[in-house]
């Protein structure tokens, strides 16, 4: 890789979100997720990389996959990790967040992975701490490691991303996970088409350089991947929507529709699915779907981002 | 602090006197006895020394009092942010020889006892006039109007249930018309609650990349357009508080020109920050209501101060303690300190800026409110009462919270560079404040003078 010229290491401090990293940080990252995809392959698995390094997984909103993502991500890696998790906010527990972090920082770890309601929590800690910051999803802002697991699927499946056409479905106003895929989506050179109800789409949405449609059949047609967003309940209950049974008749994603798609048109969803809401049960388990390589692939981008963060360098020796 | 009432005229020397109900702008004199203006022109010669305290300002300008019509002062209630004391001090640093501090203390000022204790600790403070805004509504709950007839005979100067709408256009109806019998504006915080539920920050591209919730500036618009409708319904006088956005300047220039009775106000931050200071830093200070928008809209309110649309600029003064901002910006209180940096922002961004002249941006921060107001001031006539602040228009200065002498440091402006300062303040032809740089001057000077003599 030296030879190529292309960037060994990050040089930030944390992993706040994908607007701002470029495409050689994200190559590098890509890259490095799929040497470390490997170790989650063997009989034992787990490298020395990360020994003596500490991790703690901050959650301050209720997660099952990226917590253990990061979690078997760290271990894999050997570093010593800690999980401490509070649906509350920092705000009604009585204890700040900044508090709650420094504390924890105090008994010196290396890297805080953070997930909080609050968009902007971990940036608010990453300039207040010495510690590296990764953001495991802030409010409706970014989910960096989500969009490069997400990548890294497709990139493994389609061969490359340049030029690749992705249509994203549903509420994208809400989702972490729709921004920090359009960002990195866009820096690689892909075709990102938004398609959801209006209610749903955030200000101006095509200036993050994305086409918007509201008519799915339509928009199925040439897309190689599409990615259902999850709807939450809640949403409907706000008035954003009239009910679920019209979002399913009119955006969610089923058999019946697919057949206007290109052969080979490939199924993502970030999880938890609402199964017959967004995506229908057969197209979520079916041949195309993605769903499961995506969650496998999170613990390899996971690993590599940690290491990295960690003042490790892209060409690896072998473990 | 002297608080004995002066028997001695105060003479004003050899500044440059600029009086924008007048357009009066020369250098000369100005003579103050009994608290009021008695003179302006070449005195110095006619007045007798013995009777009369000289103060040389040569160099300075000499300017009406600025008018602070939008503050929050938090006594009684939050103390910890600020008092009547500790703002009074920071207005006068900032120059203001009056601020109107409103009614969303706790408990609200929404009956005469409330209304006569925060005038009195004005009083008892004695630095800058304490003129305070009443409530609309009892509690400021938006359901019954309190007693409007007590609270002026208290010394409310307006009433306003600002910090939260007025939600019902039947409500606002009765106290446009119930308040013009005493001849006080209803000033209005123009949001649509509904419109705005759960907003972080205007909506926009920035808050669309951020994922943060917006607050459109329909919120505001539909509102301003709600009260200058009611406004011309009931022939009353409607203030509209803290514009931001281009829609309302629109809205509020199509009234004046019906001759609908509007005036109204903007602030020092919506005349030079936009949302796009909020990406990337999620700095709380600068989370404000309503929120700071975008370069067009800033252009746009600029524009309506220049031709008079918006008739005053005030600093929406609005303290939180560090701990209350130093949290993640979605758990962040609304507000920003604007007294000890609003005459600096306004000189160097406006006046220097080349966008008003000096008149105008003293207009915006004196006559403007006063007349909005209905009180007395805002010009330097004889006869008028002495409220004077005296600017350095050439002193440059670094904005350092840690030196305000407001209780609060929630400031959006921290390390920005400033030309412009006030020098002196005078309030009922008392000086109540001088500036560091000015006292250092007086002691040089007096040092010098006694070593000629021996």
């Amino acid at each position: 890789m030296n030879a190529r010229g292309k960037v060994q290491r990050l040089q930030r401090k944390d992993l706040l979100g994908l607007e701002y990293l470029s495409r050689d940080e994200i190559e590098l990252i890509l890259e490095l997720g799929k040497s470390f995809k490997e170790i989650s392959e063997r009989p034992i698995k787990k490298v020395p990389t990360l020994r003596g390094k500490t991790v703690v997984n901050l959650f301050f909103e209720p997660s099952t996959r990226t917590a253990a993502s990061f979690d078997l991500a760290a271990k894999r890696l050997s570093a010593d990790t800690i999980n401490v998790s509070s649906s509350s906010s920092s705000v009604i527990k009585g204890e700040t967040l900044l508090d709650t972090a420094r504390n924890i920082e105090a008994m010196k770890v290396d890297v805080l992975v953070i997930r909080h309601r609050a968009e902007g929590a971990p940036h608010f800690l990453a300039s207040r701490l010495g510690a590296s910051v990764i953001n495991a999803g802030d409010g409706c802002h970014e989910h960096p490691t989500q969009g490069l697991l997400d990548m890294m699927t497709m990139l493994e499946h389609c061969g490359q991303l340049d030029g690749l056409r992705v249509l994203i479905v549903g509420d994208v106003a809400h989702s972490r996970v729709a921004r920090s895929n359009i960002w990195g989506l866009k820096r690689m050179g892909a075709r990102v088409t938004v398609c959801a109800p209006l209610t749903l789409v955030p200000y101006g949405l095509e200036s993050m350089g994305v086409d918007l449609v509201t008519g799915l059949d339509q928009a199925i047609v040439d897309k190689d991947v599409i990615m259902v967003l999850r709807i939450q309940l809640e949403r409907q209950r706000s008035g954003l929507f009239p009910s679920l049974r019209e979002y399913a008749r009119t955006f969610g994603v089923n058999r019946e529709r697919l057949k206007r798609a290109k052969e080979g048109l490939l199924i993502m969803h970030p999880g938890p699915i609402n199964r017959g809401i967004e995506l229908d049960p057969d197209v979520a388990d079916g041949p195309y779907s993605l769903i499961l390589d995506q969650v496998t692939n999170g613990v390899a981008v996971r690993m590599a981002v940690l290491y990295l963060l960690s003042g490790g360098e892209g060409a690896r020796d072998e473990h | 602090m002297n608080t004995e009432k002066r028997t001695k005229g105060l003479l004003l020397k050899g500044g440059r006197i600029v009086d924008p109900a007048t357009g009066r702008d020369e250098v000369a004199d100005l003579l103050i006895e009994a608290g009021r203006v008695k003179d302006v022109g070449k005195l110095s010669a006619a007045v007798d020394s013995d009777r009369c305290e000289m103060i040389d300002v040569t160099g300075l300008v000499v300017a009406p009092g600025l008018i602070d019509m939008h503050v929050h002062l938090r006594e009684p209630g939050r103390e910890d942010e600020e008092t009547i004391e500790s703002g009074s001090h920071a207005a006068v640093k900032g120059g203001l020889t009056a601020v109107v501090p409103m009614a969303n203390t706790n408990p609200p000022t929404d009956d005469q006892t409330a209304v006569r204790f925060v005038r009195e600790r004005g009083r008892e403070v004695g630095l800058t006039r304490i003129l305070p805004v009443a409530a609309v509504t009892k509690q400021q709950e938006g359901k019954e109007l309190t007693e409007i007839a007590e609270l002026v005979d208290a010394g409310a100067v307006a009433i306003s249930d600002d910090g939260v709408p007025v939600r019902s256009a039947e409500l606002m109806r009765r106290a446009l018309e119930y308040a013009k019998m005493f001849g006080i504006p209803v000033i209005s915080h123009a949001e649509d609650p509904d419109l705005s539920a759960d907003g972080q920050m205007h909506e926009g591209l920035v808050s669309t990349s951020l994922g943060l919730h917006g607050i459109p500036a329909a919120a505001e618009e539909s509102m301003v357009s709600r009260d200058l409708i009611l406004a011309r319904l009931t022939g009353s006088h409607v203030h509209i508080a803290h514009v931001s956005a281009k829609g309302s300047v629109e809205l509020i220039r199509g009234a004046k020109a019906q001759g609908v009775r509007v005036t109204a106000e903007t602030a020092p931050h919506y005349c030079t920050l936009t949302d796009e200071s909020i990406a990337e830093t999620f700095d709380t200070n600068l989370k404000v209501n309503p929120p700071l928008r975008t370069q067009e809209d800033v252009q746009a309110v600029i524009k309506g101060l220049v031709d008079g649309t918006l008739d005053v600029i005030a600093s929406d003064h609005a303290p939180h303690s560090i701990a209350e901002k130093e949290v993640e910006f979605p758990a962040a209180p609304c507000g920003m300190i604007g007294m000890e940096t609003m005459l600096g922002i306004v000189l160097t961004k406006l006046v220097h800026g080349g966008h008003l002249s000096l008149s105008q941006a003293l207009a915006r921060l004196s006559l403007g409110p006063a007349s909005a107001l209905g009180i007395e001031g805002g010009t330097l006539e004889p006869g008028s009462p002495a409220h004077l602040t005296i600017i350095d228009l050439g002193k440059e200065w670094v904005v350092d919270p840690s030196t305000f002498a407001s209780k609060s440091r929630n400031c959006p402006f921290t390390g920005w560079r400033l030309t412009g300062l006030p020098m002196l303040t005078i309030v009922d032809g008392r000086v109540v404040y001088t500036s560091p740089d000015r006292e250092a001057r007086g002691q040089r000077a007096k040092a010098r003078a006694s070593a000629k003599n021996r």
